[in-house]
């Protein structure tokens, strides 16, 4: 009782909002630690590409071999089912969206960081807004205004039955399909976060509290085994995103199937 | 006297009224969230885990459609998190 008493969980706002760093009076320009690792997201894959640009590419090597495995790794395991062919012009997007996401989410186990960037709702939706985008565009510039109609009107369903169809279709295709997009990455990375936060908060409780040092044995191994699968987790959480967006630009490239 | 008790007599002010329903709800929203998903991903990766074993040439196929059934499936258990996210702290 006195322990669980000790157990002090921090207000969800101290754990989700970081002052600015820089430009404090501003509202729109203020740079906080999300904003720096949006800024890395932007960074480092800009280096690791222009690094593996270099050379003449005969044999790779260093950087190139890098950058030439995240294409690959993105053009078999996330373009060739999401979008099939016609894929090609979609593989710097792809990959774009694959390395922003990961390094925002990876940063939720790195140290000093021990945020990730996609916990704020604003970057995912930022992001599920332009595959929103680029799927509708795609889709109309490859099959015209017939594509909202092929949507809408899915050829081979009874005509009575598009009373039922046509509503449906335009809310899951149109309206929902950003927003379930977004939230997806959104809530899986804020659900990790507080996981980690609401172990790592029992641990000093237990640590501070000074008795019961066999409930810190199962707390801390806890704690380790959780950021060991939050890993996992952002690295399958950006390759969900990214099929995703794979599979709605599939789907509008390719309305028949 | 338990804490209950002790609670009970003194009576509760309207704040704490809210407090402890919406954290109640809160608690009801996720945990009912979280059974359909719970269902639907347990299925789904026993019979990806089946196709795999029958088909093993086909895994890597099946794999990527599992990650992908995966993802609509657990958007509503993540829907139901959001919601109690907005009742428990907004």
């Amino acid at each position: 009782m006195n322990l669980l008493g000790a157990v002090k969980f921090p207000p969800i706002e101290n754990v989700i909002e970081w002052p600015a760093w820089l430009f404090e009076d501003s509202t729109y320009f203020a740079f906080n630690k999300i904003a720096f690792i949006h800024f890395l997201g932007l960074v480092i894959p800009a280096v690791i590409f222009l690094l593996g640009a270099r050379g003449d590419g005969l044999v790779p090597r260093g950087f190139r071999t890098v950058s030439e495995g995240i294409v690959n790794f993105v053009d078999d395991q996330i373009a060739k089912p999401g979008i099939g062919h016609g894929r090609e012009p979609y593989i710097p997007l792809l990959v774009s969206f694959f390395l922003f996401i990961f390094i925002g989410n990876i940063t939720e186990v790195i140290p000093f960081f021990q945020m990730p960037a996609n916990a704020r709702m604003a970057g995912p939706l930022v992001l599920a807004l332009i595959a929103w985008g680029m799927f509708i565009s795609v889709g109309v510039r490859h099959n015209g205004l017939g594509y909202f109609k092929e949507v809408l009107f899915p050829p081979g369903v009874p005509k009575a039955l598009y009373i039922l169809v046509t509503p449906i279709e335009l809310l899951s295709t149109f309206i929902v399909r950003p927003f379930s997009h977004a939230v997806r990455l959104f809530a899986n990375m804020l659900a990790g976060h507080i996981l980690l936060i609401t172990f790592g908060v029992l641990c000093i409780s237990v640590w501070s509290a000074s008795a019961l040092i066999l409930i810190q044995l199962g707390t801390f191994p806890g704690l380790v085994a959780f950021t060991a699968f939050e890993v996992g987790v952002s690295l399958i959480q950006a390759f969900v995103f990214t099929i995703l967006a794979a599979v709605y630009i599939g789907g509008a490239l390719h309305p028949a199937h | 006297m338990s804490v209950l008790a002790q609670i009970a007599q003194e009576g509760l002010e309207a704040s704490d009224q809210q407090n402890i329903s919406a954290a109640s709800g809160a608690g009801m929203a996720y945990g009912l969230a979280s059974i359909g998903p719970g269902i639907g991903i347990g299925y789904l990766v026993g019979q990806a885990v089946q196709a795999m074993a029958r088909q093993p040439e086909s895994a890597g196929q099946v794999q990527t459609t599992m990650f992908l059934g995966i993802a609509f499936t657990e958007a509503l258990a993540l829907i139901g998190f959001v919601v109690f996210i907005l009742l428990k702290f907004v």
